[in-house]
């Protein structure tokens, strides 16, 4: 699937839905971030690498408003902004997929995907839920996303693992959200249901989103980054063009025993944001 | 487009008849709703049995109008009790909370000469207090509900004495509070009341069917509702016409089954019901998904208690008194019975509010029967601790099947 937003001269598709600069943060004597640079334009997926330690969870607690950035700017589809809470964060429409995916595993998909935020029935009593509408646009958005499942009416604990991830990314698809930050989305699956996650982040590169996408898994990351950031020790070491980096060089920089000397390219932010590349 | 999103598992109800039912029943076990089959089931065995050893008398009329009363106090102990436990906490207090509210009631009523709505508004929201102080308690300082309602048990026992005071049994006259459990429904009120509850249980599986598919959803066969609906109205039209043939449908029976119904509506389709589930499946995701999950737990130990007070107020319209064993004994310990007996998981999310009610069916029917055939009290416990034991584990065991079967 080509996305509308790939190689074209839409303006917005230049700007950056988000951007840091400058980003530090400490905790007490330790620098668990300093000068980061990040930034994820609509319709591409960025990946954050680095080895254990290296700053990214903190980084996307920045971003998700868990942590407070000490120094350092955040802007919004170019404007600057304060993200001091997570209310904050989904408010831009940021939506953030943990590990541990957060879904009640006793309620069915639909009761899931619209967990906290239930349409009530117009013209109902008080608190009444629309089902019917609910469950119309939870098949609505699990067939963009061509997720498949038995039902969405089968409760989250009768589902695989990939089908329980595919149902949290829906979630946060279903908000207007832009940016869809995934949390090592693959750590804990097959290789049939990583697939099926890698082919669903695909599918959100291709309906406009921005994903980030945290995993130590380098073979899923080059399957679909486009550009990939790279922190190491709470330092920002560069953001690579994930067809111009191989393997051994990416992981010449994750460990420090490569520092970027020129060999390979560091690209500025969104200089390969709207770049062609197949799908 | 996928494929398997366009069927809904439900649809194979339209498989046909018997077998799309029981392949729907299939369908639920697996994914670890048990229903409330087993308790129907032990329901039936239950009162074959009694019915044999009591020569008739178990089924008869009178005891059967009996068996309502017994159940009212507990059941609607047991409907608060439904909803902590779905929220994966306890409350050992709503037992003494029923006691101590009785009695604040018919303080106020005898004592204090206060009329008898207003005395049971008082003993309501004295309910609904204790509640909301032990929920709050639990949930800002952090400390288990078991600990917190324990101490409340000793605590509201406490209060139950202090509260009636020296003589120790106040006697309830007022006609208004006596008349909850002393008025019985006979004749076209009776029939009135279970041709609402039939249509009732009909209407929904229609409405819904019918705006599913105005919306363009799968709808599934209306075989299984229509089974269902001409089933339960039967059953009934058989209890009404055989408490009609002694007394009639005590008021206090009319009460249980409304609150059931109400909370029923509220669990399943109200915002707040779904926000209860949530907490109770998963308390973290709830969280961050923007429930406020300390309101709600302290609304529910709410809800709990002032459930428990209302029931202390049939208990006491029953027995036309309050004294100082009220809500005590086993009180409390029937009512997470049958919670529990009628599927509510001990784990929290799972199980409907009709366990408050099949369940303290089977536990007072035990009990009753176990009267009839003049068995000591020691006997009686121990069965019904059986009783209790055998539903626990077959909750614990489909819960580990599920766990196994999830992947």
């Amino acid at each position: 699937m080509a996305s509308p937003y790939r190689g074209t001269s839409d303006p917005a598709a230049r700007r950056p839905l988000l951007e840091l600069h400058g980003v530090s943060k400490r905790f007490g004597a330790v620098q668990a971030l300093e000068d980061v640079e990040f930034s994820v334009f609509p319709g591409e997926v960025v990946a954050l690498v680095g080895d254990n330690g290296a700053g990214k969870s903190t980084l996307i607690k920045i971003i998700s408003g868990i942590y407070r950035a000490d120094r350092g700017t955040i802007r919004w589809q170019g404007k600057q902004v304060a993200i001091a809470t997570p209310n904050d964060s989904t408010g831009l429409g940021i939506a953030t997929v943990y590990q541990d995916l957060a879904l009640c595993d006793n309620l069915d998909v639909v009761a899931n995907l619209f967990l906290g935020r239930e349409l009530a029935t117009p013209g109902g009593p008080l608190g009444v839920m629309d089902e019917v509408a609910m469950e119309r646009r939870a098949v609505e958005v699990l067939r963009r996303l061509s997720v498949k499942i038995p039902s969405v009416r089968i409760p989250i604990a009768a589902l695989s693992g990939g089908q329980r991830q595919s149902v949290a990314v829906a979630r946060s698809v279903l908000g207007d959200n832009k940016v869809v930050i995934l949390d090592e989305p693959t750590a804990a699956l097959g290789m049939a249901q990583t697939h099926e996650v890698l082919e669903l982040i695909k599918r959100l590169r291709a309906q406009g989103l921005g994903v980030v996408l945290i995993s130590h898994n380098l073979a899923n990351v080059y399957e679909v980054a486009d550009r990939i950031t790279v922190l190491r020790l709470g330092r920002y070491v560069g953001t690579y063009d994930a067809r111009a980096t191989s393997r051994e060089q990416l992981i010449a920089f994750m460990t420090g025993a490569a520092s970027n000397s020129g060999e390979v390219p560091t690209v500025s932010e969104g200089a390969i944001g709207h770049r062609e590349t197949p799908a | 487009m996928s494929s398997t999103l366009d069927q809904d598992p439900r649809v194979i109800a339209e498989l046909g008849g018997v077998r799309g039912v029981l392949a729907e029943y299939r369908q639920r076990l697996r994914s670890g709703d048990v229903g409330q089959l087993p308790v129907m089931v032990s329901l039936v065995v239950i009162a074959t049995i009694f019915q044999v050893t009591s020569d008739g008398r178990f089924l008869g009329p009178f005891n059967l109008v009996n068996l309502t009363l017994q159940m009212a106090a507990g059941g609607t102990i047991s409907i608060g009790l439904v909803l902590v436990l779905l929220l994966g906490e306890i409350d050992l207090s709503a037992g003494v909370a029923s006691g101590v509210c009785a009695a604040i009631m018919a303080v106020y009523s005898v004592n204090v000469g206060l009329p008898g709505p207003v005395a049971v508004a008082i003993a309501l929201a004295a309910g609904a207090g204790i509640g909301a102080l032990q929920g709050a308690w639990s949930t800002l300082f952090g400390i288990p509900s078991f600990i917190v309602t324990l101490a409340g048990f000793s605590a509201w026992g406490g209060g139950v004495l202090l509260v009636l005071g020296r003589t120790g049994t106040v006697n309830v006259r007022d006609a208004f509070i006596t008349e909850l459990a002393g008025t019985f429904l006979t004749g076209p009120a009776a029939y009135g009341c279970a041709a609402l509850f039939a249509v009732y249980v009909a209407i929904g599986p229609l409405v819904t069917h019918r705006r599913r598919r105005a919306a363009g959803l799968t709808v599934p066969s209306l075989a299984f509702a229509a089974v269902r609906a001409v089933a339960i109205s039967v059953c009934a039209v058989v209890a009404v016409v055989a408490l009609a043939a002694d007394r009639g449908i005590s008021l206090s029976l009319v009460f249980l089954l409304a609150a059931v119904i109400v909370m029923d509506f509220v669990l399943r389709r109200a915002r707040f019901g779904r926000m209860i589930y949530a907490i109770g499946g998963n308390a973290e995701a709830a969280r961050r998904a923007g429930i406020p999950v300390q309101r709600v737990r302290i609304a529910v130990f709410a809800l709990c208690s002032m459930f428990a007070a209302w029931g202390g107020v049939l208990g006491a319209s029953r027995l036309l008194a309050v004294n100082q064993s009220a809500g005590q004994g086993q009180v409390l310990l029937n009512a997470i019975a049958a919670a529990v007996i009628g599927g509510v998981s001990l784990f929290g999310g799972r199980g409907s509010m009709w366990a408050a009610l099949l369940g303290t069916m089977v536990i007072q029917s035990i009990s009753n029967g176990m009267d009839l055939l003049s068995l000591s009290s020691g006997i009686k416990f121990m069965v019904t601790g059986g009783v209790l034991l055998v539903t626990v584990t077959i909750d614990s065991v489909v819960r580990r099947s599920r766990a196994a079967a999830a992947r």
